[in-house]
């Protein structure tokens, strides 16, 4: 099989850039879904609030995918679901199965990576203890709470507060379920601010930070925890330790980019974002390969999420139609609290929307980008939060009067200008 | 009435089944878990030793090496993965390297065969990550790895598929003498009578050995401690590196496994519990300590998870295999090199009987041999296309990070001895073992599990008992 673009991944990202390479011109193209169903991990958030930048309006996740499955339907963009992605080659050839076709291949003209992220599982935290039944991951829980109609616990201990395991407080509370403490390791929260208010303070759930679960208890059925504070170090600190009965432990730890085609492919990755380095085009460094959503960098806001995928839609058009971005190549570097960027190189053929996450909680800080010591962009910024992603918009004029080939997107302290 | 009755599905009770099979025996197992592998070959080492440690004329030394002998074509009949990839002891001292030279000479002497102590230069040119401070080793090229659980769960079904039978959930709590052989109890009052018992019950054999007053030896678990990385760290070392022994066994090793991951441990705790393989923080740090000594670049942020197992640790310092009332065997304090000599021990088993009167007529259509459970995964392209042809769930991924397809999975739990719940599934096909240690396809297992047991959703379990997935339904 032939096809000018394989989309890899049939969420939000992948039905964004399938829309947009559609529309673009793309005609010969094919989205490849592992799960039953387009829309990704959307399909399991029914909780609202997706689509405000976007469409205006506050959707559940079902919505919200549904708006692009309307298009992909009405375009007539073929997909494939229940389609697992075995391997990309550096030739873009593409090897999946699924039950009609077994294992088959496909030359692709170009790919675009949409394969999302996942959870960070327990065995990473490497937690002392037993190993029973009732530890999830918050979005396994919440398949087989919204998806699948069971409940995994009726008392809760949730670790990490990234948005997942915020969302899932709420939501096992509305099932009945008693959540008993939301425990951050970090001093600070990685979730979004308002899903800390709706989900958590709205219920009465305490957020016990820069505390730690330190050890399992529980032979065939999880029975408790034993959680700690920590110290600077966040080593946790004997004389705090609590025991908490529970039936279920929610891990939200953490979300990592799932890569294993990019890397098999041998396409370059970033170590901060575990996603491909790209250009603003979404390019990785296997011409004809592109990556948008979490697969690239995890997002906050899926709303993000289909804008990035519509980018890297365009571009691979642009690519099959034969036309290369043409200017000066830039390079970004992240600094001074600025943990990544995306891209990380810039073509120099017109206007880049950079996003990017910081590393702690800044307050009253300004975000300033310099081609070399020349200030190019500064913004004030009142607080930001690793949990809450930023951009910076540099117009096509700013990024062709860049002169030394690289600009460096950092904090600084207003009073003192550093 | 059946000619053999086991008590326990470990990897030496399934390996002696199999073997009392072939020798055209009717037997039966006795597990009191819900899953064979369950007690010390669910978590050990995966080690087959070339059988330089154990003390000359000791039982272990003689099974070791034959065990070692036996392993490849036993692993082969089985469809189990195994390795020869050789093993390392590593001295870091004058006295250490004295050690080395003591272990050298006890091989030859148990008649392990191409023993060798390298240099430190020779041992960085084969294995470029040795720790800094290790001044020599001693190489054995007979070392190697295998899959215990898999060994176990493929011996227990080679046997079923020839015609032995499977008994779950049976805890022996009484042995009695008949007039022509043992009626053995079980917790929930289930009874079975046998001409033969076996006693291969781990941790337990001690208090199974008491009730038919066939013994006063006593085991007591001791408690090793591993870490298990990605398999992207499989190639950190080439070969299992061990560090020299001490009274407490053999130390911290570092090796690949055979599915291409790194594992790490154990450590050796005595304990009183035979329950209890919790693991513990100080254990955890003890392992990246002392795997950091013996190799350099270990990727500790590539850990997937950490487990406990426990050994069988007898109080005769020896593995004890007899027959002291009549046709009533021990094959108790099976320790390291256990695993090793597990084939070994069948066939020592059988020799046993044979000494004491028994005479056996060897099954004539007995199959030696079992389709691998990895067969779809190592094929070709073009076989996997005629696999699918027949059966199209081998082309429907479940699980994405092992790349387990649902086909495999139905596999698990319709061949002998079936999965009955996750653990069991994992155990047979790698399905949660990855990456994301069953986020995404747990709840696609439990249906799987669901529809081919017949059972509701809501009472699939992770491992037996109160192990319970979910509580019950939404609102």
């Amino acid at each position: 099989m032939k096809k000018d673009l394989v989309i890899i991944g049939g969420g939000p990202a992948g039905m964004a850039a399938a829309v947009a390479a559609y529309r673009a011109g793309v005609r010969d193209l094919l989205i490849l879904e592992r799960e039953e169903k387009l829309g990704g991990i959307l399909t399991q958030c029914i909780h609202n609030g997706f689509g405000l930048h976007r469409f205006g309006e506050e959707l559940t996740g079902p919505e919200y995918a549904w708006r692009y499955e309307k298009e992909v339907a009405e375009l007539n963009i073929p997909y494939l679901t229940e389609t697992t992605v075995i391997s990309l080659a550096p030739d873009k050839t593409v090897t999946a199965m699924n039950r009609t076709l077994g294992v088959f291949t496909i030359e692709a003209g170009t790919v675009i990576l949409a394969m999302g992220c996942r959870e960070r599982p327990k065995g990473a935290l490497n937690i002392p203890g037993t190993r029973p039944a009732g530890i999830y991951t918050a979005g396994t829980a919440q398949k087989f709470v919204n998806r699948k109609g069971y409940l995994p616990g009726r008392e809760v201990v949730i670790l990490g507060s990234g948005d997942i395991g915020l969302i899932m407080a709420r939501r096992m509370t509305l099932e009945g379920a008693k959540v008993k403490a939301v425990c951050e390791l970090l001093p600070y929260s990685g979730g979004l601010a308002r899903n800390i208010e709706q989900c958590l303070n709205d219920f009465g759930i305490p957020l016990r930070l820069s505390t730690t679960v330190v050890e399992i208890h529980g032979k065939d059925r999880l029975e408790g925890v034993t959680v700690a504070a920590v110290d600077e170090e966040r080593r946790p600190i004997e004389s705090t330790r609590e025991y908490i009965p529970c039936d279920t432990l929610l891990l939200s730890c953490g979300l990592i980019p799932e890569n294993e085609l990019t890397r098999g492919a041998g396409i370059a990755m970033d170590a901060v974002t575990g996603g491909a380095v790209t250009d603003e085009e979404r390019e990785t460094d296997l011409p004809g390969v592109f990556a948008a959503g979490n697969v690239l960098h995890v997002h906050d806001l899926v709303d993000y999420v289909s804008e990035e995928a519509e980018i890297a839609g365009r571009a691979a058009a642009r690519y099959l139609a034969g036309h290369r971005p043409e200017g000066k190549p830039i390079t970004v570097r992240a600094e001074g609290g600025v943990r990544y960027t995306v891209p990380r190189r810039i073509t120099g053929h017109g206007a880049v929307k950079i996003f990017f996450r910081v590393g702690d909680v800044y307050r009253d800080r300004e975000i300033a980008v310099f081609d070399g010591d020349r200030l190019l962009y500064s913004r004030k910024t009142k607080k930001l939060a690793p949990g809450e992603m930023e951009t910076v918009a540099l117009s096509a004029e700013k990024i062709a009067s860049v002169e030394s080939g690289e600009i460096r997107v950092t904090l600084r302290d207003p009073k003192n200008n550093k | 009435m059946k000619d053999a009755l086991i008590i326990g599905a470990g990897v030496v009770g399934g390996l002696i089944a199999r073997e009392l099979t072939r020798q055209g025996l009717s037997v039966t197992i006795l597990e009191k878990m819900p899953d064979v592998a369950m007690g010390a070959t669910r978590a050990n080492s995966a080690i087959v030793h070339a059988g330089f440690d154990a003390k000359e004329g000791s039982l272990k030394a003689r099974l070791n090496v034959r065990g070692s002998e036996m392993m490849e074509k036993t692993a082969e009949e089985l469809g189990v993965r195994y390795r020869r990839c050789g093993s390392l002891v590593v001295a870091f001292s004058e006295e250490e390297e004295e050690t080395l030279r003591t272990l050298l000479s006890r091989g030859e002497r148990n008649g392990v065969k191409g023993l060798k102590i390298l240099s430190r230069a020779e041992l960085l040119a084969m294995e470029p990550n040795i720790g800094d401070g290790v001044t020599a080793a001693l190489y054995a090229p007979s070392g190697a790895i295998v899959c215990p659980y898999e060994l176990c769960i493929a011996a227990v079904g080679c046997a079923m598929d020839n015609g032995a039978e499977l008994h779950r959930n049976f805890e022996v709590t009484a042995i009695e003498k008949t007039t022509d052989g043992y009626r053995l109890t079980s917790s929930s009052g289930e009874s079975v009578t046998g001409r033969l018992v076996i006693n291969c019950a781990g941790a337990y054999s001690d208090e199974v050995a008491k009730m038919a007053g066939a013994g006063t030896f006593t085991v007591h678990p001791r408690k090793g401690e591993y870490l298990l990385l990605d398999r992207e760290c499989g190639d950190t070392v080439g070969r299992t590196i061990f560090r020299c022994p001490s009274k407490m066994g053999k130390g911290i090793l570092v090796t690949p496994t055979v599915d291409g991951n790194l594992l790490l441990g154990p450590t050796a705790e005595d304990i009183g519990d035979k329950e209890d393989t919790a693991t513990n923080a100080a254990g955890l740090v003890a392992v990246r300590r002392l795997a950091t000594e013996q190799v350099r670049g270990i990727d500790f942020r590539k850990i997937i998870t950490s487990f406990s197992g426990l050994r069988s640790v007898g109080s005769t310092g020896d593995f004890i295999i007899d027959m002291p009332i009549p046709d009533f065997v021990n094959v108790a304090a099976i320790e390291s090199p256990g695993l090793t000599s597990a084939p070994a021990i069948a066939e020592y088993v059988t020799e046993l009987l044979e000494k004491a009167g028994w005479h056996f007529t060897p099954k004539e259509d007995f199959n030696p041999r079992r389709t691998p459970s990895h067969a779809f995964r190592d094929a070709t392209i073009e076989e996997k296309n005629r696999m699918i042809a027949t059966r199209p769930d081998y082309a429907h991924i479940v699980c994405r990070c092992e790349t387990v397809s649902e086909g495999e999975i139905v596999d698990a739990i319709r061949r002998n001895p079936g999965a009955v719940d996750i653990d069991g599934v994992k155990r047979r096909t790698r399905a949660t073992m990855g990456r994301c240690q069953g986020g995404f396809c747990t709840p696609y297992i439990a249906e799987i599990l669901s529809r081919e047991l017949g059972i509701p959703y809501e009472e699939v379990t992770k491992s037996g008992g109160a192990s319970r997935l979910n509580v019950g339904r939404t609102k």
